[in-house]
């Protein structure tokens, strides 16, 4: 193990000091105890529009959205997402199967490529562990499958999402993140709220400081 | 080694910035954006009273447990294929970040926003020993070009303005044409995304802050709208995350309490960008990510304040909504106060972390107005602990001498009532006679501080008691 033992012995035993004092000046009293978290009503009262939430929590982090109705539509949307915005017609798609099995050839035009980022895709194309409606975020994981850097080197990403992934709250999406064996969260789990942006500038918002310039989401209302 | 801090010159530098017109500039554009935005991102959430408080009872709960949770973020980090480095202090914390650099030979390091490594010096540090540190998050940027320290928490380069960072862009990135239009703001961003994007592919190593430790995950979460702490710590071989010792949390449904006050308080908005989760190396399958993961903890001076009247300031989880609500910050910026830290928050932190010797005038330039108090999130309460510093100051004989004699004279008086209420209908009579028709004071002794730029506006003639004594009798 390569932490200086007595660096840690040190900050440990001030530390410690220090809980003692915290001791003596509560006169008795118990130690604060943890607080139960709060969960905002927003998306989770009886009645809420969870789907419905989520489109306006979209459209207010500037992301975008499209909806189609089965898988085998996807390509054709990303198509012309691409075409429509005049952006170029190729796309890196995550490995995992929910992305790169989706029938590819119904798109010609766009030219596909598989696997992790080097900083050259102009759009990527991944999925997503679950959409939160509470504010219009993205959930995304690393695997196997996923690598991160299509997550935030291309200029545009596409997050493809089924339907039955919108949950209401952080809580609910975090609940779906694809543990390791021993239960451990992935390397990385991303929340993401709309495109880059920065308002580093004289306080003008910008967008695509370094992450995407856009944030597209294509709902399937089928299964993935 | 790390920046001299000019805290001790507060009057001056706050001179100096009352006359700086670009900062005056930056100042009032910023004034008008954060105060309002906050109020309608906070209008959305009725229950954001409530989670400030489950907010601050967390803290309050982690401070009182921390070696604890601590203890725990480090076996689940090991667990994960991590390793955690203790650094008691700046020093060893700097050398820790050299040795891993030096195992890979590092040449460049690429840097997300973190304000410890600004406190402990981390680029000076680093440049001096051959290791070039290259800033990604935009204001960083502008300031490590500018050869500046952070004017404000969360928005570093607060104090430029976009003249300034086009000026400043055209002295550094001397290889481009030197004719191009940088007029439109977007130019300049996508100037820098351009200059940066080569650094984040080259770098050897990845450094971010953090703005939570997860204890029972071993895993560091990091905030940001550009996604530059993302690339900094997914493209190189090694990422080193600093962080210090109270930004621990237990699990990640509390980190969830802090997340949804954080962004609300700090940029008004509902959610940052980026809010990324970050647990050991790459996985032995995984496509991408560093080969080594990293956490040096550091204290520097955090833990002595444990149990003291001033621990409550270790609730801080630096959102910068004092800063964007305070009448002096809003009035001088953030330099002016003269370190790392600036704003009713950095009055409480830079002398701890200093030494209050070193920053004498920053507990005591605040109005105690109490904005700051109304809006942190974690509910500080700073206007107490300004008072409470002033207080050490005071019994540390730290204060000058002529303020030390005037709260001596006061504290003489208020202790005999007879005495101090026949001063004081004295002194409200001289001054109403003084004042004369216009009922103000071009000039008063011991108050030409004041008078020097306004009119004092004079006694009314008798005191608050005698007024008071007045009152009550006509009530009953």
């Amino acid at each position: 193990m390569s932490t200086s033992g007595t660096g840690r012995d040190r900050m440990l035993a001030s530390i410690r000091a220090g809980i003692s004092r915290q001791a003596d000046r509560r006169h008795g009293e118990p130690a604060p105890a943890k607080p139960t978290p709060l969960i905002p009503a927003r998306a989770t009262a009886p009645g809420v529009d969870v789907v419905g939430l989520f489109k306006t929590q979209l459209a207010n982090a500037k992301s975008t959205l499209d909806e189609v109705a089965s898988r085998d539509d996807v390509p054709a949307a990303v198509a012309r997402y691409l075409a429509n915005n005049n952006f170029e017609a190729r796309v890196r798609l995550s490995p995992d199967a929910r992305v790169s099995s989706l029938p590819w050839d119904k798109a010609p035009m766009v030219e596909t490529s598989s696997g992790r980022s080097h900083g050259k895709d102009p759009t990527s194309v991944t999925p997503a562990v679950a959409a939160v409606a509470e504010t219009g975020t993205m959930v995304l994981q690393s695997s196997d499958g996923t690598p991160t850097t299509l997550h935030f080197l291309p200029d545009q990403h596409v997050v493809v999402i089924s339907k039955s992934q919108i949950v209401g709250t952080y809580e609910d999406a975090l609940a779906r993140v694809k543990r390791g064996p021993d239960g451990a969260l992935p390397r990385t789990v991303n929340f993401v709220t709309g495109p880059s942006r920065s308002a580093d500038i004289g306080k003008i918002l910008l967008m695509g400081a370094h992450g995407p310039k856009k944030l597209h989401v294509i709902v399937v209302d089928g299964d993935l | 080694m790390t920046f001299v801090p000019t805290s001790n010159a507060f009057k001056e530098n706050a001179t100096g910035a009352l006359k700086d017109k670009p900062l005056q500039e930056a100042l009032g554009i910023a004034r008008q954006h954060s105060i309002q935005t906050r109020l309608n991102t906070v209008a959305k959430m009725p229950e954001f009273e409530t989670l400030r408080d489950i907010g601050r009872d967390l803290k309050n709960h982690i401070i009182a447990n921390l070696d604890h949770y601590l203890l725990q973020f480090e076996q689940s980090v090991i667990d994960r294929g991590g390793k955690v480095h203790w650094c008691p202090d700046g020093e060893s914390a700097r050398a820790k970040v050299l040795e891993i650099c030096r195992s890979v030979n590092a040449r460049t390091v690429t840097k997300g926003k973190t304000m410890i490594g600004e406190e402990i010096g981390i680029n000076d540090f680093l440049f001096a020993n051959g290791i070039e540190p290259v800033e990604t998050d935009l204001g960083e940027y502008i300031i490590q070009l500018r050869g500046e320290t952070p004017s404000h928490i969360i928005g570093p380069a607060l104090h430029v303005t976009q003249a300034q960072v086009e000026e400043t862009f055209r002295e550094a990135h001397t290889d481009l044409d030197p004719a191009r239009n940088l007029e439109d703001p977007a130019s300049l961003m996508a100037e820098a995304r351009e200059k940066l994007r080569a650094g984040f592919l080259k770098a050897d190593v990845g450094i971010t802050g953090a703005n939570f430790l997860i204890a029972d995950e071993g895993a560091t979460t990091i905030v940001t709208n550009e996604g530059n702490g993302d690339l900094t710590q997914t493209l190189p071989r090694i990422h080193i995350v600093l962080a210090s010792i109270e930004k621990v949390v237990p699990s990640l449904k509390d980190a969830m309490t802090l997340l949804r006050i954080l962004a609300r308080s700090a940029t008004g908005q509902e959610q940052s960008v980026y809010t990324t989760f970050s647990s050991g190396p790459r996985r032995p399958t995984g496509l991408d990510g560093p080969e080594e993961f990293h956490v040096v903890l550091i204290d520097n001076g955090r833990s002595a304040y444990l149990g003291s009247d001033l621990e409550e300031m270790l609730r801080c989880i630096r959102c910068g909504a004092c800063l964007d609500h305070c009448p002096v910050y809003h009035s001088v910026g953030g330099h002016a106060y003269g370190w790392v830290y600036s704003g009713p928050i950095g009055s409480l932190l830079t002398p701890m972390l200093i030494g209050v010797e070193n920053a004498k005038p920053l507990p005591n330039a605040s109005t105690l107005c109490g904005r700051c108090e109304s809006v942190c999130p974690v509910r500080i309460p700073i206007p107490k602990l300004l008072r409470n510093w002033r207080e050490r100051e005071f019994s540390r004989a730290i204060t000058p001498q002529t303020e030390r004699s005037g709260l001596w004279f006061w504290a003489f008086m208020a202790k005999r009532p007879l005495l101090y209420r026949l001063v004081t209908r004295i002194g409200a009579r001289a001054l109403f006679n003084l004042a004369g028709q216009r009922g103000r004071l071009s000039s008063a002794p011991l108050a030409s501080g004041w008078t020097k730029h306004r009119d004092l506006p004079a006694t009314q003639g008798r005191t608050f008691q005698e007024q008071w004594k007045a009152k009550r009798g006509a009530r009953s």
